[in-house]
């Protein structure tokens, strides 16, 4: 018997995840499918709010270097074991995009980005200050990840380990997308005056989706911290916010893996543009304009609708 | 038995009356319509008793629970339904899906079961389709069951948010100007649904512009003008009432 057509797509990139270690011929090719994967997942989180929920956030750096920092201050200077660190970054990302999804969340278009924009400002600005403890600007060392006593170290096994990851995060969006709460997330986007007469409590539904996205990315913050070694507020600023929903836009909204090709490509190329590198935020800014107005249903959404229209 | 009961309800938009002490009672298992002119407060109406507006002053009563100030999705949970003279059709899902998001009070919607698809949490999703597709029979769209909403024709969207007000089992249906835009056998086709839901045990207000299909199925009729009561009753009552047309029937 064959899996449900659902599924078709994740045992696709299965094989593709299986077979990629027999092109990645060095350690820099593994860390940069590492770093590919790491951004999808926290991409297919966002993408739930974006995407599905229609809920902009420019903030979502913000919650990756809030999870990082959680882990890399509790394990580096506490001492905690770096699963409970993580633990410790979801619940606080998780009460603090809570607290602050009620009043955010109210506001809608640019009111909205604004509000998600200055949160995200906020947290980066406070581990640049807060010195003492997350060392600044210059940045702190993480110790790696261990769990059971078996620490995880090398590209080879943080691929693996990503891999995984990826599968399963895409395995619950699309579990979550097709359901009743993933019904009542995308009305929430389609008509929310439509969705609160059918008795779907639309506040509701974007607290939930806001948070959730913010736990994503804080668990892929919190292990791009033990992966790298090092972190520096830069993972928390306002470029790698504008870097994630860039993604989302350019590989397809409401599109689970238009949004993960997203991922591939763009941060694929920043290796292709070291030579320029100052401009790499002029050509991201440039890769957002021109989605939105050549495809804005992004990349693969498009795809398939010119591949029906050629079968049809 | 009432079913609806509405007394001295007045909305202020400024200084305009768009509703103005306003009293009627709707009996259960009726079709009940309002008419007037254009800005007689119809919608404003509608608005204020499925809980979109919040009302200035005076009652809405369900079974004698006053349920004014109360959020559209806490009514829905009453029993109480809408469809919109502006389509409020969710384009980002397919047709069939318009009409599953209905069914949203009845279904298992806590979140751990959705991430990880939970058995029962399949099956009553599975269940919930095929109703929507029998709703969607029941309004004469059983060739989009597996189309696109945005593939659907005006009229076609129509009777998809009938099917999708259907999904919540409502007690009290509201249909705003389901006949608007449609041609004249659509109409006829429209006429027929209502019936049938009616006859179902479903108790309709109505708000139309299309006299024919109101004067056809109505049990009861309120006139409005400039937000007050003009008059109320039967079919044959208000075609003959000299003050509606005057105001209204011309």
């Amino acid at each position: 018997m064959l899996p449900p057509k659902r599924y078709h797509g994740l045992l696709l990139l299965a094989f593709i995840i299986m077979i990629l270690p027999l092109f990645l011929t060095n350690n820099f090719h593994y860390d940069v499918a590492i770093h590919i994967g790491i951004n999808a997942i926290v991409v297919v989180g966002l993408n739930l709010l974006i995407g599905y929920a229609g809920q902009i956030s420019l903030g979502h750096a913000g919650f990756f270097g809030l999870g990082a920092y959680t882990s890399g201050i509790l394990t580096a200077n506490y001492a905690w074991p770096p699963l409970l660190a993580l633990g410790a970054g979801v619940i606080l990302v998780g009460l603090l995009a809570f607290l602050v999804a009620h009043p955010i969340l109210r506001l809608k278009g640019h009111y909205l980005a604004m509000a998600t924009l200055g949160l995200g400002m906020i947290i980066s600005i406070v581990l640049s200050t807060e010195d003492r403890y997350t060392g600044g600007p210059d940045g702190m060392t993480v110790p790696s990840f261990s769990l059971f006593g078996w620490e995880i170290l090398g590209e080879q096994n943080w691929y693996w380990i990503i891999g995984c990851l990826l599968l399963l995060s895409i395995w619950l969006a699309l579990n979550l997308i097709d359901s009743p709460v993933g019904r009542a997330l995308r009305a929430v986007h389609g008509s929310e005056v439509a969705a609160q007469v059918v008795g779907i409590d639309t506040i509701r539904y974007k607290i939930l989706i806001f948070v959730i996205s913010a736990i994503f990315a804080s668990i892929m913050g919190s292990l791009t911290a033990h992966y790298t070694g090092f972190i520096t507020p830069v993972i928390a600023d306002f470029f790698h916010s504008i870097e994630l929903v860039t993604m989302v836009v350019l590989g397809g909204m409401a599109s689970t893996f238009g949004v993960v090709i997203g991922a591939f490509i763009l941060t694929l190329l920043p290796q292709f543009l070291a030579n320029v590198e100052e401009y790499e935020v002029m050509i991201f800014g440039l890769i957002l304009i021109l989605t939105m107005i050549f495809l804005p249903k992004g990349l693969l959404p498009t795809l398939i609708a010119l591949k029906k229209r050629h079968t049809a | 038995m009432s079913l609806l009961k509405i007394e001295g309800l007045t909305k202020t938009f400024g200084g305009v009356h768009a509703i103005e002490d306003l009293s009627f009672t709707i009996q259960a298992g009726t079709i009940h319509s309002v008419i007037g002119p254009n800005g007689a407060g119809k919608t404003t109406l509608f608005n204020l008793i499925t809980g979109i507006y919040a009302p200035t002053s005076g009652k809405i009563l369900l079974e004698g629970w006053d349920i004014a100030h109360k959020p559209p999705y806490e009514l829905a949970k009453l029993g109480l339904c809408r469809t919109f003279q502006n389509l409020q059709i969710c384009f980002n899902m397919t047709a069939i899906e318009n009409v599953m998001m209905g069914s949203h009070l009845h279904l298992n919607t806590s979140f751990l079961a959705a991430l990880f698809r939970f058995p029962t949490l399949s099956q009553g999703d599975h269940e919930c389709r095929e109703q929507a597709a029998e709703l969607m029979k029941l309004v004469g769209l059983s060739k989009y069951i597996t189309a696109d909403a945005d593939s659907l024709p005006y009229g076609a969207l129509k009777r998809l948010e009938i099917a999708r007000a259907l999904a919540t089992s409502p007690r009290l249906l509201l249909l705003d100007e389901p006949a608007a835009g449609l041609n004249p056998k659509e109409t006829a086709e429209i006429d027929e649904v209502i019936q049938k839901i009616c006859q179902s045990g479903v108790t309709i207000l109505l708000v139309e512009h299309d006299m024919k299909l109101v004067m056809n199925i109505s049990d009861h009729i309120l006139v409005l003008d400039y937000g007050k009561k003009l008059a109320e009753g039967k079919a044959e009552e208000i075609r003959n009432n000299t003050a509606v047309i005057e105001a209204y029937l011309g």
